[in-house]
């Protein structure tokens, strides 16, 4: 069971971080919505994971994306201001006991996904985008950026998550 | 010290987050080129305008002082105006060029900073990039002789390195006699009223009071004033002398300078260059 889900996320770390790196980065459109749709790895990883290991293997994969994308810190920043976020949501929606290993759509459902989808997303935008600017002066265009980027990753994330949709038989 | 660690331990998300997200931000700004120069950048700004406002009330308190010398230059200006208005025109022959615009240009600035206590001292000014200016153009306060060269200019802020450092010389001549050294500050006095013309030939005759003026042979245009004979020197048995003058400019209450525009400042450092190469 517990080796199943690692060599699963392995995978999915390997998939999404591929496709992100040879597929996504190049598409944007018009400069203002750019979709990063490799946060899904992170927003998938299973509950019982502990704090640190999740900032390690946050920083690890920002890490990974930096060096591709020439930015070094930028996606790191990003990632480790993802896992707080999502720590902060598991702790506050989901009791200790949770019998489901993972927060997959076809486990929680589709409220409580999209809006743990929406805090993570959005807080990895704009650390990411505010990293990238790095300047306030222009702050409506990078807000613009960022909001449009994070409805585009969020569809792309949900999207996949319907692709790969198995509700549990209870 | 137990209460500590399990406060630590239970609010451990958040004492994670801040060591990462700190690690993450000190990569970002180390590590890009853009981000640096963005925070380094955005400091001197903060400096600048530190010194900026500091300066109004420097400002405010020497408006007596300021305020006379713009009289005194007003009216050497008005002086000026007669003079040349009372030319007979049709001998008046005007050094300008062909397009009627005259070689020297002179920019007012603001001193923002200045130093007077130590070796070298630089002087920051509030105009910059913007309004023309480059390393290595000639500065004079008003009606009152030299200040220094540019050093260096950002966008809208330039350092000029002032005849009170070591790095500077300024080519001046004795008005009278016409006599050429070179001026220099801090040669065994640090004082900055003082300043010594070095490589002056031993045979001019020169006396106490004797007016200084600026040469024409370095960047500065000819006769601009300097300062008084105040020790003629002593001839070692070489062939020049190093003698010592009292400024006219008094570098500690410096507020507003001339930056000199050379319009041919390029053509006659490229053709001084070509000397060079030839040796």
């Amino acid at each position: 069971m517990n080796s199943r889900l690692i060599i699963a996320n392995i995978i999915r770390w390997l998939i999404l971080l591929l496709f992100q790196i040879l597929i996504l980065r190049n598409m944007s459109f018009y400069n203002m919505a750019t979709p990063f749709v490799y946060v899904l790895f992170l927003l998938l990883l299973p509950f019982g994971i502990p704090n640190i290991l999740l900032y390690l293997i946050a920083f690890g994969t920002g890490l990974t994306l930096d060096s591709f994308y020439d930015t070094l810190g930028v996606h790191t920043s990003a990632c480790v201001a993802l896992a707080f976020v999502r720590i902060l949501f598991i702790s506050v929606t989901v009791r200790d006991g949770s019998d489901e290993p993972e927060p997959t759509l076809g486990n929680m459902g589709f409220k409580w996904f999209l809006l743990y989808a929406v805090l993570c997303i959005f807080s990895h935008h704009i650390t990411l985008f505010f990293l990238e600017t790095f300047r306030l002066t222009e702050i409506n265009y990078t807000l613009l950026r960022c909001a449009l980027s994070s409805i585009l990753t969020l569809f792309v994330v949900i999207l996949i998550e319907f692709v790969f949709y198995n509700r549990k038989v209870r | 010290m137990r209460n500590l660690w399990i406060f630590i331990s239970r609010y451990n998300a958040f004492f994670f987050f801040i060591i990462f997200f700190t690690a993450g931000i000190i990569l970002t700004v180390r590590n890009n080129i853009y981000q640096r120069s963005v925070t380094f950048n955005s400091t001197n700004q903060v400096v600048g305008d530190v010194y900026k406002n500091l300066n109004v009330l420097k400002k405010y308190i020497n408006l007596g002082a300021v305020n006379d010398s713009l009289a005194a230059e007003n009216a050497k200006l008005k002086t000026e105006i007669l003079s040349i208005k009372n030319i007979d025109t049709t001998k008046e022959t005007v050094v300008k060029d062909s397009a009627g615009i005259p070689q020297y240009t002179y920019l007012p600035a603001r001193v923002i900073k200045n130093s007077i206590t130590n070796r070298n001292n630089f002087i920051t000014i509030n105009k910059g990039k913007a309004d023309g200016l480059s390393a290595g153009m000639p500065v004079i306060s008003p009606i009152k002789g030299v200040v220094g060269y540019i050093q260096d200019v950002s966008e809208h802020l330039a350092t000029i390195r002032s005849l009170l450092h070591k790095e500077t010389y300024i080519s001046v001549s004795i008005k009278k006699n016409n006599a050429v050294g070179s001026l220099i500050w801090g040669e065994g006095n640090f004082d900055y009223r003082k300043a010594q013309i070095k490589d002056i030939p031993n045979h001019f005759k020169l006396s106490l009071k004797d007016t200084v003026i600026t040469s024409g042979f370095s960047s500065f245009p000819q006769g601009v004033l300097v300062g008084t004979v105040s020790n003629t020197g002593i001839s070692a048995g070489e062939n020049f002398k190093t003698i010592e003058i009292n400024l006219f400019n008094d570098f500690s209450t410096l507020q507003y300078v001339y930056v000199i525009k050379d319009k041919y400042a390029q053509e006659q450092k490229e053709l001084e260059a070509k000397l060079t190469n030839e040796q």
